[in-house]
């Protein structure tokens, strides 16, 4: 299956204002977690397009997690309100593209919450261990090599008998 | 002097485009009389061996249409390659997988199954699937292999220009074949069609209000669709801020939305992904519950923000499309 | 030599420093810049022990002169920390200032593992983002936008006081806005201060007397900010004048209304005297009131009751005719540049710790009621007397009510303990009880605070270490009979005692205000997980917010002291002085902006805007960004569904790029 040492990887996207700030409180208060993150940063959770995340998720992240400001205190009004409608409706998709529900997550961290940044980045960290790999550029190479169209293949053992 | 030649070809299509072709009319015969068709299977008897036959870049250029899915498409589509100056994708499903790229949502087995095990059309009858290699009354026939995903044509060759649409119009077509016979190309890789959304010359863009939130969305099915406003305002999913135009908007002619088929401009990198960004931000509700019951009103949101580009979305597929390990035969 | 890096190769300058042993002692520093140098585009890749300091700055100017850099990116701290530094060092070098990437491999790396390997492969995957995004990065201008010179002070007691008063010495235009009829706060309430027992009042209406008379402050109480619009530098601000029903420039304070008031005995609680008091439903806050003016409680008013008064407090103010009932509220509009926000605390309500018998046992009274009592002007004439009116003789404090307790607050509340052992003093030299203090710590940091708490003790005030379990009137034994019994563990001593008493003060903690969250909501503010207003940086800008030109000071942003509210006051009040004089404030221009030739007019983008800066031309049946109004949050060029909106410093391509280099394997 995958490697034993295989960690997962997951890219997160941060809004400055709060988010972000509260990894740096985090790191200010050293605070200990999953070495896993890595943080892009970006102004508001409103600038994630949801482009950011597929491309993520392609180009070999196991998860992507997305941070941003409470619902009634993002910097900019309401950039995180748009973040959480188009999460709502990519959750949908992703599911619909086989991706299992952990693997993106949308979080609400106030910059004093730098405790709350360790326990959600430990959190996805071990909730995406047992999921494995996600490698999805890996499932899919080379197999037109051996696309076999073969007669159907035989039914499973039945468990029960 | 001879005329220079052309190819069309069809791969995993529905035949719509070639009759896009034949929509030329009157300037079907101007293409006539300005080229040679050296190969069209669905109205010419040419064969593949008189392809294979020419020199290399003997065409002037092949207008490919249908995606890529069994591996004589890929081969026809290796060999038009070699023989073309320019290769043309012609079509959605060319361009971008089209339609039949939807089936990445599913694995091979479950295609087969379905089609050949489990279709309600099937009545009883004993299941029997295509095999690859049979024998009948001495003679060996084969069948091509049918790949794992759907493949956009320029997954599995290099394109050098991008006809979109379900089907091209003709006048698109007419300009681009204009294009080749001039020698008047833009470089390689464009794709030959306004790289603008289709709202700027859509007639009922002065309808839609500046100020569009969506409570609710409608399917066309579900509500009297009013000829003249803005077919969003109206509530219904249009894909016409996140698809080219160019198409004159035909479809919103029709009192249809948008669904999509020219696909996205040339600053995106996946229309679906946009198009939801896009609606979704511009959802009313603003707690869960209330964001999530208008978005039931898409109740198919991979079909209906990939309906024609799946196979050239990031993502491309569902990972069950992925090749199951071969069980080998008793 | 300005090179515009827009011709010919990019050639990247990698810098990664140690900060000591803060990053090198978890990150392999040689090894990422050895990595990082095999990158193509990298011309330089090094590390340095201090990035920030003047040789490490020299290290990359010297860099971009001798090789001829075009971009620069540093790996080390956090960019909110010195990101501006490092743009400056580069501009000094030549390049424009936004060609420059930084990296945070301490706060968000070696500070936060423990294994030198993944620490080490983060901060690799980390600058191979930096580096792959930074080529992309084009030359920028930072935009100036100039500063409204006026200021608005919210909250008018001491903190909001000084620095209204600090900023109109220094000739600026103030706006005090205050909520109640009086400026003042929660000091006007005092009687002495802590630790020189200075009397509350002789200190503080000098100075609210100032603000009344200072030409360059225009006081506004009884009056509320209701919204605040505009941007950066540039606000407009919506001020709420609550009625008073008494025009306040006819008033002269006289008080003859209050006196001919149908009502002869005052009879309704009096809010300055927390409730101890009584007052008519025309009343003064206090005596020595800021603007010195009445005002008329609609709730209790005969004449609003029920329209059948005589209004005798009208024929009393005949020749001034102040009175008007017909008074409304007002929503005033003002402009100001800067904000400093001075709300203040409220005081932790005891009722929640049922077991210290507040409001079921008539003599447990708050720290702020004993205040009261003390105070020579106060309801009992400065007499400390139990409800029945005798003196106490033993009275007993309790400290740390609602604060440090896991189950209510828990913080410290900073001032609970000198203000206890103040008032403790202030009753033995009221009274002759006995007075008995509840710790579990006893604080006194301040200067003169710890000779204060000596001399507590020397003069014969008692102090019991240990949690108050309860307050009982249970009598056990004869001498409990008809008192107050403590509860509590002497930890010192190892027992568990039951001390009767007369009366129990309750040292309430500070707390935030009750509407804190709303207020902080309307200047755009953070609040810390207790709620109070999230400072800048804890250590290196207490009084700034994240937004620019917008201030705290004082308990609002945590519990503290008269000095050390002042001290933040006149730090705010410098900071703003700072921006006004400067004249402008410095925009990222991180703002959206649209190719006309790209834009198809969809509107899709047009209703995202919080600060409607898209707009839609019908002549051209595109949208358009006013770079002004833009604030970068980024929301319309995600939407864009043509892509047709980006964002400087944030472009697709770089945010794409920075994707995909984190990564990529170590």
């Amino acid at each position: 299956m995958h490697d034993a040492n295989w960690e997962p990887r997951v890219v997160a996207f941060f809004c400055n204002w709060c988010t972000y700030t509260a990894a740096d409180l985090a790191g200010v208060s050293r605070l200990k977690y999953a070495p896993n993150v890595r943080i892009v940063r970006l102004m508001c959770s409103g600038r994630v397009d949801p482009q950011f995340i597929l491309a993520a998720l392609e180009g070999g992240a196991d998860g992507v997690l997305i941070g941003g400001c409470h619902p009634g205190d993002c910097h900019y009004a309401e950039g995180n309100m748009k973040t959480l409608r188009r999460f709502q409706m990519l959750k949908r998709v992703l599911a619909g593209f086989g991706l299992e529900e952990p693997r993106v997550r949308l979080e609400w961290i106030s910059a004093a919450e730098g405790e709350k940044v360790r326990c959600v980045i430990n959190e996805m960290v071990e909730q995406l261990r047992p999921l494995g790999p996600l490698a999805w550029r890996g499932r899919f190479a080379g197999e037109e090599e051996t696309a076999a169209h073969a007669a159907p293949a035989p039914e499973p053992e039945a468990a029960h008998v | 002097m001879s005329k220079p030649k052309i190819a069309l070809y069809w791969c995993a299509a529905c035949g719509g485009c070639d009759e896009a072709v034949v929509d030329l009319a009157e300037g079907v015969l101007g293409v006539l009389d300005a080229v040679d068709i050296a190969f069209w299977p669905v109205a010419m008897d040419f064969k593949k061996g008189d392809v294979a036959a020419l020199p290399d870049q003997a065409l002037l250029a092949t207008l490919l249409n249908g995606a890529i899915r069994t591996s004589e498409q890929e081969e026809m589509a290796r060999l038009l390659r070699r023989k073309s100056r320019y290769l043309v994708a012609y079509g959605a499903c060319a361009c971008q997988g089209g339609v039949p790229g939807l089936a990445n949502q599913f694995s091979r087995e479950h295609l087969l199954r379905f089609v050949y095990d489990e279709a309600p059309t099937l009545g009883g009858v004993a299941k029997v699937r295509p095999r690859l290699e049979s024998r009948d009354e001495g003679h060996s026939l084969e069948l091509p292999r049918l790949y794992n995903a759907v493949h956009a044509l320029d997954e599995v060759v290099e394109v050098d220009y991008y006809l979109p649409g379900c089907p091209p119009t003709p006048k698109l077509t007419q300009a681009a074949l204009q294009a080749l016979l001039t020698g008047n190309l833009p470089p390689r890789g464009a794709v030959l069609a306004p790289d603008i959304a289709l709202c700027d010359e859509c007639p009922r863009k002065a309808t839609k209000p500046q100020d569009l939130s969506f409570a609710q969305f409608k399917r066309p099915h579900e509500t009297l669709i009013d000829p003249e406003k803005c077919l969003l305002a109206q509530g219904l999913v249009c894909c016409g801020p996140a698809t080219r135009g160019g198409c004159e908007a035909q479809c919103i002619s029709g009192n249809m939305p948008c669904t999509g088929c020219f696909g996205p401009t040339s600053r995106v990198r996946d229309q679906g992904a946009k198009l939801l960004s896009s609606l979704c931000a511009n959802v009313a509700g603003k707690d869960e519950p209330g964001i999530n019951r208008t978005l039931d009103g898409i109740p198919d949101p991979v079909g209906t923000f990939y309906r024609y580009a799946l196979p050239a979305s990031i993502l491309r597929r569902s990972e069950c499309s992925a090749a199951t390990p071969e069980i080998p035969p008793p | 030599m300005k090179t515009n890096g827009t011709n010919g190769d990019i050639r990247i300058g990698f810098y990664i420093c140690h900060c000591g042993h803060n990053i090198e002692g978890i990150v392999d520093c040689a090894a990422v810049a050895r990595d990082i140098a095999k990158l193509p585009g990298v011309a330089v890749s090094r590390d340095y022990k201090y990035m920030c300091s003047e040789p490490g700055q020299e290290l990359i100017q010297g860099d971009i002169s001798e090789h001829a850099l075009n971009r620069v990116v540093v790996a080390s701290c956090s960019p909110l920390l010195h990101e501006h530094t490092f743009r400056d060092a580069v501009e000094a070098g030549g390049l424009n200032r936004y060609f420059f990437q930084m990296v945070n491999i301490r706060e968000h790396d070696s500070w936060v593992h423990t294994d030198r390997t993944a620490a080490t492969a983060k901060a690799i995957a980390l600058a191979r983002a930096a580096v792959r995004r930074v080529r992309f990065h084009r030359p920028l201008e930072t935009v100036r936008v100039p500063i409204h010179p006026d200021v608005l002070v919210v909250g008018g007691g001491i903190t909001g006081i000084h620095a209204a008063l600090t900023l109109a010495n220094g000739g600026k235009k103030v706006f005090l806005v205050e909520r109640e009829p009086s400026i003042g706060g929660h000091m006007a309430k005092f009687d002495k201060t802590f630790p020189t027992l200075d009397c509350a009042a002789c200190i503080l209406t000098p100075k609210m007397s100032a603000v009344r008379a200072h030409k360059n402050i225009k006081l506004w109480t009884n009056s509320e900010i209701v919204k605040v619009e505009g941007y950066v530098g540039n606000y407009t601000v919506t001020v709420k004048r609550k009625p008073r029903y008494v025009n306040e420039e006819l008033c002269v304070g006289c008080q003859e209304c209050i006196a001919a008031c149908v009502f002869k005995e005052p009879k309704f609680p009096d809010e300055f005297n927390v409730g101890l008091g009584r007052r008519k439903p025309i009343y003064i806050p206090f005596p020595q009131a800021v603007p010195q003016v009445v005002l008329i409680d609609r709730e209790r008013c005969l004449h609003f009751k029920t329209g059948k008064c005589k209004k005798t407090c009208v024929e009393a103010c005949a020749d001034r005719h102040a009175i008007d009932f017909t008074q409304k509220e007002e929503l005033v509009q003002v402009k100001v540049g800067n904000i400093i926000v001075a709300t203040g605390f409220k005081l932790f309500d005891a009722k929640r710790i049922p077991q210290y018998g507040y409001g079921r046992y008539p003599n447990v009274v708050t720290s702020i009621e004993l205040e009261r009592l003390v105070t020579s002007s106060g309801p009992t004439g400065g007499e400390v007397l139990l409800r029945d009116g005798t003196p106490p003789k033993s009275v007993a404090f309790i400290l740390c009510v609602g604060s440090r307790d896991f189950k209510t607050n828990r913080w410290c509340s900073r001032t609970c303990c000198m203000h206890s052992m103040k008032l403790a003093q202030l009753v033995r030299e009221h009274t002759d009880a006995e007075v008995t203090v509840f710790y579990l710590d006893i604080r006194a940091p301040g200067k003169g605070c710890e000779e204060f708490y000596d001399k507590s003790l020397k003069d014969g005030i008692r102090f019991v270490r240990g949690r108050v379990a309860e307050v009982t009137d249970w009598a056990l034994r004869e001498e409990e009979e008809g008192r107050l019994v403590i509860r509590a563990e002497d930890t010192l001593a190892g027992v568990v005692r039951r001390i009767p008493v007369d009366m129990i003060v309750l040292a309430v903690g500070m707390e935030p205000q009750a509407d804190a969250q709303d207020v902080r909501r309307l200047f755009n503010m953070s609040c810390g997980t207790e709620g109070w207003f999230l400072e800048k940086h804890p250590k290196l800008a207490p009084v700034s917010t994240f937004t620019d030109g917008v201030f705290i000071a004082g308990c609002c942003q945590g519990p503290k002291d008269i000095p050390d509210s002042i001290a933040q006051a006149g730090a705010a009040a410098a900071e703003a002085m700072a921006l006004i004089d400067r004249g402008y404030i410095e925009q990222e221009p991180n703002t959206a902006y649209i190719d006309e030739a790209d834009c198809s007019g969809c509107k899709s983008c047009i209703p995202l805007c919080p600060y409607t800066a898209i707009a839609f031309d019908d002549a051209t049946g595109k949208a358009t960004i006013n770079a002004t109004l833009c604030k970068g949050c980024g929301t319309c060029v995600a939407a864009c569904p043509s892509g047709s909106i980006r964002q400087h410093l944030f472009e697709d391509e770089e945010i794409f790029s920075e994707i995909e280099g984190v990564l990529t394997d170590a």
